[in-house]
């Protein structure tokens, strides 16, 4: 459903209290938060790191128009493996993949014998350059969205695209029952954050079933209120009543411009909801549902919740007990996104076993790989081979798990997840196989232009290092006058990538 | 430390003993806060149906025209490792078989030692959130030198067979908490008490070296208290505080000794700190330093330069920084952080895949960790590939998990490699025991054959055919 104001209107706060009059609790608690992101501009502005000034320069230089790379084993994914072979790229999209294949004049011309090339890899759960986690105040927070807190110069986006990854679904945490909505982008470290936000991905949001929405409730301490719930029976009813409220919202909506249609007069527009809208769109088939959620049996209340709603799950996030209802899960339709072997880290993740990806693949889940953590989808490519040697999925099913299953459960798969004429050259060249322990990534492209390359990032580095020593030595950096050692930096964000270990309020940045 | 076999086994039937009793109350302990816990009471911690933990009998094994990857010599393509009483008795192109021999055919596989990880809390922790009853890597207070791994290590631990499953077969399980840890053991990863599984119960004591601001993250962390130079005084006085105890228990030592050869002297009395930490302030075993700075590094070398320890450091970010001084000093690091993101923004991308290559190259002896508590140590063959991806050979990134590891902890006469009169503790795989693919055919620790289940084969099995 449309509402009469666009999504404009959400970015300006101050107009969004005017025309809507929100409660003064929330508007103070958006003002606030916008404050904070001015702060966060500025203080990026001023102190761009080192490897960022790299970026900055590299966006300078014009990327040519054009590149093949060839003499390559190429994984397409869809298509097998082609040895020997070659792939075109122009203005941003593969042009053609064969043998033999002409550039023009001025490409630039890539010999990739020996090498590997496969599509960008996509992690489907991850909460890089993301400056805030989880808004965990409230069990319900549809109403705020990780595109208001990016950070385009988290370094770990460039480490990132060091290990072949281009396409992040950055996801809120899963301090709550219903989250907030998420953001697909494609990691064009050092450009614009615009620039950043995936075109034509489908619209998401998270939800958090077990553990960790009921854990807000814990330190059981005096004079702190408990946030409602504190078991898994709540995290249903919270479910249950959001999407009972947005049902009713929706009626009136609909109740009103069926109203509007008959040309009645004098009509007054329902009061929007910000915190209903995306559960509106979810029933609608517009909002793609991704569920953080543990066992077996949460796996099941929400599919029983979204039966009875008339919704679908776009994924299970982590799911780690999909193995043991994996029948369900592919009844529902739904996909499941999940670790390869990490467990044993809290009790919910006791009976989590790497062979989960085999046995949902062959149930007929739609399963892909992420990995939660800035550190470990550095290698991906590696937690994917993880799946041949436990359950024994074939090479290309393996390769699909970090590829073109999580485009799908992304609603990208029309734009990259393989090696396709006419798809985005998202493309990543390895120095072996990539499923080797042994291989590295030499050159990271996203739409054609080149954003990670191993020799560029050798060849910078004497540069960067004079740079640091010149800065060391800068007025500013020199210990003070008055004695003492210097001011230390102030540090990175703290790692709260894993929203599993997500613990309470203390994590929140 | 050497043991003869009798005395060993006189120890560990002591331990035996010693050890029996609290493991039952814990195990008690930790059912009756399972079952008070109804969120837990689907998943069973300690499922005896799922475990493995039964040791195996010893057998006589011989595995034929297999490629033996000994490390510590050439692989002998087509050849036989002969399997007798624990030890690897014969090896070669041609061996003779005794009588009995299981014969096991090693066609297309390969044999290597089982790989070693030094750096873990195997068997000390089984879910490290949300079920406390199941955590023994922390003493209370700042000194615990007396904490021994080896008295809590829980030989049921689901994490064992998942670990040993994939090829690793021995681990270093240490104690974490304070300032001073505790005492480290050296386990093979099989065994139904913690004296079967014991190859050298006192192995290393544990230090964490103070430093500066907070563990983990950048300098500072994400909470700088403000006062540098109060945090600064702050960690001088715990080196202070370590630097006291082992003295007194070097003191101590000299004292016992002093009263043993001349009872005419004031009888001492018997201390349980200060008397497990005298080997270690006679630098008879080594004294594992966890830091990762450089200058912690270099402030725990001089430490133990003035109190005459032998030195080890435990994890070693920051190595490849002082590599010239490392091997100036002969002080091996366990490196742990292969796989961590580096820990400073403008550090290069491959800061910490690196970090082993620097090493080798400047000579410093290094070995290769998972760093790892537990459920994730079986990813230690993942934390040398990618060293390997980044500048190290192969054959480097082998020894790294199996003949340095041993090296460094005193038992590289006993681990690390296929050498006659070596524990027979063995991997035969059908690949490069590092890479992803690669599939572990046979298993063998201490001249046991051990199956290749584990909690997680075992719920495989018991889900993937559900209809």
């Amino acid at each position: 459903m449309d509402f009469p104001a666009g999504d404009k209107l959400r970015n300006d706060p101050e107009q969004i209290n005017q025309t809507l009059q929100l409660p003064n609790g929330l508007m103070e608690l958006k003002m606030k938060r916008t404050a904070t992101a001015r702060i966060l501009l500025v203080s990026i502005l001023c102190c761009a790191s080192l490897p960022n000034v790299m970026a900055q320069q590299r966006r300078e230089t014009a990327e040519p128009a054009e590149t093949l790379i060839r003499n390559a084993t190429l994984l397409t994914i869809t298509r097998g493996t082609l040895e020997n072979s070659d792939i075109l790229i122009r203005r941003g999209k593969i042009a053609a993949i064969g043998k033999g294949l002409k550039a023009s004049a001025n490409a630039r011309v890539i010999d990739a014998a020996g090498k590997f090339v496969m599509p960008g890899i996509v992690d489907c759960h991850s909460h890089s350059m993301l400056d805030a986690i989880n808004e965990g105040s409230l069990s319900v927070t549809s109403m705020v969205r990780t595109r208001d807190a990016l950070n385009p110069t988290d370094v770990d986006l460039y480490r990132e695209l060091a290990g072949g990854v281009t396409s992040l679904n950055l996801l809120h945490g899963s301090a709550n029952a219903i989250g907030g909505l998420n953001t697909v982008v494609k990691i064009k470290y050092g450009r614009p954050v615009e620039e950043f936000i995936f075109p034509g991905a489908m619209p998401g949001i998270k939800f958090a079933l077990g553990e960790n929405p009921k854990r807000a409730s814990n330190p059981n301490l005096p004079g702190v209120t408990r946030r409602y719930p504190a078991t898994r029976m709540g995290v249903e009813e919270v479910i249950r009543d959001a999407f009972t409220r947005a049902r009713d919202y929706k009626k009136t909506w609909d109740e009103y411009r069926a109203a509007t249609g008959r040309r009645e007069k004098n009509l007054i527009p329902p009061q929007r909801d910000l915190q209903l809208e995306p559960l509106v769109e979810v029933l609608e088939g517009k909002r793609y549902v991704h569920s953080h959620c543990y066992r077996a049996d949460e796996i099941l209340m929400l599919i029983s919740i979204a039966d009875e709603f008339g919704f679908k799950i776009k994924t299970f996030q982590h799911v780690l007990e999909g193995y043991k209802v994996a029948k369900e899960i592919a009844r529902h339709g739904a996909g499941a996104s999940i670790f390869s072997d990490f467990w044993g880290y809290k009790i919910e993740a006791y009976d989590a076993i790497p062979y989960n990806a085999a046995i949902m693949t062959r149930a007929g889940v739609v399963v892909s790989i992420n990995s939660d953590s800035d550190e470990r989808a550095r290698r991906l490519n590696i937690d994917a081979a993880k799946a041949m040697r436990y359950g024994g999925l074939t090479e290309e099913q393996a390769l699909k798990l970090i590829t073109l299953n999580p485009a799908i459960q992304l609603g990208i798969q029309e734009r990259v997840g393989s090696l396709e004429v006419g798809k985005d050259a998202d493309v990543v060249i390895w120095n072996g196989h990539p499923f080797s322990v042994y291989s590295r990534v030499d050159t990271t492209f996203i739409d054609g232009d080149v954003f990670f390359d191993r020799q560029q990032d050798l060849a910078g580095r004497a540069d960067l290092l004079k740079e640091r020593t010149q800065l060391e030595q800068a007025e500013p950096n020199r210990p003070p006058a008055r004695g003492g050692p210097p001011q230390a930096p102030r540090g990175r964000r703290p790692s709260n990538s894993d929203d599993d270990l997500w613990e309470g309020e203390n994590n929140q940045p | 430390m050497k043991t003869n076999s009798k005395v060993r086994q006189t120890f560990l039937s002591v331990l035996d003993s010693i050890t029996h009793m609290p493991a039952k109350k814990i195990s008690l302990l930790v059912i009756l806060l399972l079952v008070s816990l109804a969120s837990a009471a689907a998943q069973q911690i300690g499922n005896p149906t799922t475990q493995q933990g039964v040791t195996p009998p010893r057998g006589t094994y011989v595995i034929r025209n297999a490629r033996i990857v000994t490390v510590s010599g050439p692989d002998i393509e087509n050849g036989s490792v002969v399997i007798r009483d624990g030890k690897i008795e014969a090896l070669g192109t041609s061996v003779s078989v005794p009588s009995g021999a299981q014969s096991i055919d090693g066609r297309g596989l390969s044999v290597y030692p089982g790989m070693i990880d030094a750096g873990t809390s195997l068997g000390l922790v089984e879910v490290g959130q949300g079920a406390p009853g199941t955590v023994d890597t922390s003493e209370v207070g700042d000194l615990n030198p007396n904490a021994k791994a080896i008295i809590a290590v829980n030989p049921h631990s689901a994490h064992l067979a998942v670990t040993r499953v994939d090829g690793i077969t021995s681990a270093v399980t240490m104690p974490a908490g304070g300032l001073i840890s505790g005492q480290a053991a050296i386990i093979n990863l099989v065994g139904t008490s913690p004296g079967e599984m014991a190859v050298v119960p006192y192995a290393a004591l544990v230090i964490n070296y103070p430093r500066v601001g907070n563990r983990g993250g950048d300098f500072g962390g994400g909470q700088q208290t403000g006062n540098l130079t109060e945090t600064l005084a702050a960690s001088v006085r715990q080196i202070e505080q370590i630097r006291k105890m082992l003295k007194d228990a070097d003191a101590y030592g000299r004292a016992h000794d002093a009263y043993a050869k001349d009872k005419s002297l004031p009888r001492p009395n018997q201390d349980v700190m200060l008397e497990s930490l005298v080997p270690y302030v006679r630098g008879e075993r080594p004294v594992i330093f966890r830091a990762d700075r450089e200058s912690e590094m270099r402030g725990a070398i001089r430490f133990a330069e003035e109190l005459k320890l032998k030195p080890v450091i435990l994890g070693g970010d920051d190595a490849w920084k002082m590599a010239t001084y490392l091997k100036e000093k002969n002080v091996p690091v366990i490196i742990t952080g292969i796989l961590d993101l580096p820990s400073r923004e403008d550090d290069f991308y491959d800061t910490q895949y690196e970090n082993a290559a620097k090493l080798q190259q400047a000579g410093v002896r290094f070995c290769i960790s998972s760093g790892d508590g537990g459920p994730n140590v079986r990813n230690l063959p993942y934390y040398a590939g990618m060293a390997a991806a980044f500048g190290l050979s192969k054959a480097d990134a082998l020894k790294a998990v199996t003949l340095y590891p041993a090296q460094i902890m005193n038992v590289g006469d006993r681990l690390g490699s296929i050498e006659v009169g070596k524990m027979a503790n063995l991997v035969v795989t059908d690949g490069d025991l590092l890479e992803t693919r690669t599939a572990v055919r046979h298993l063998f620790i201490d001249g046991r054959e051990v199956k290749l289940t584990s909690r997680h084969t075992d719920l495989n099995d018991a889900f993937k055919n559900r209809k």
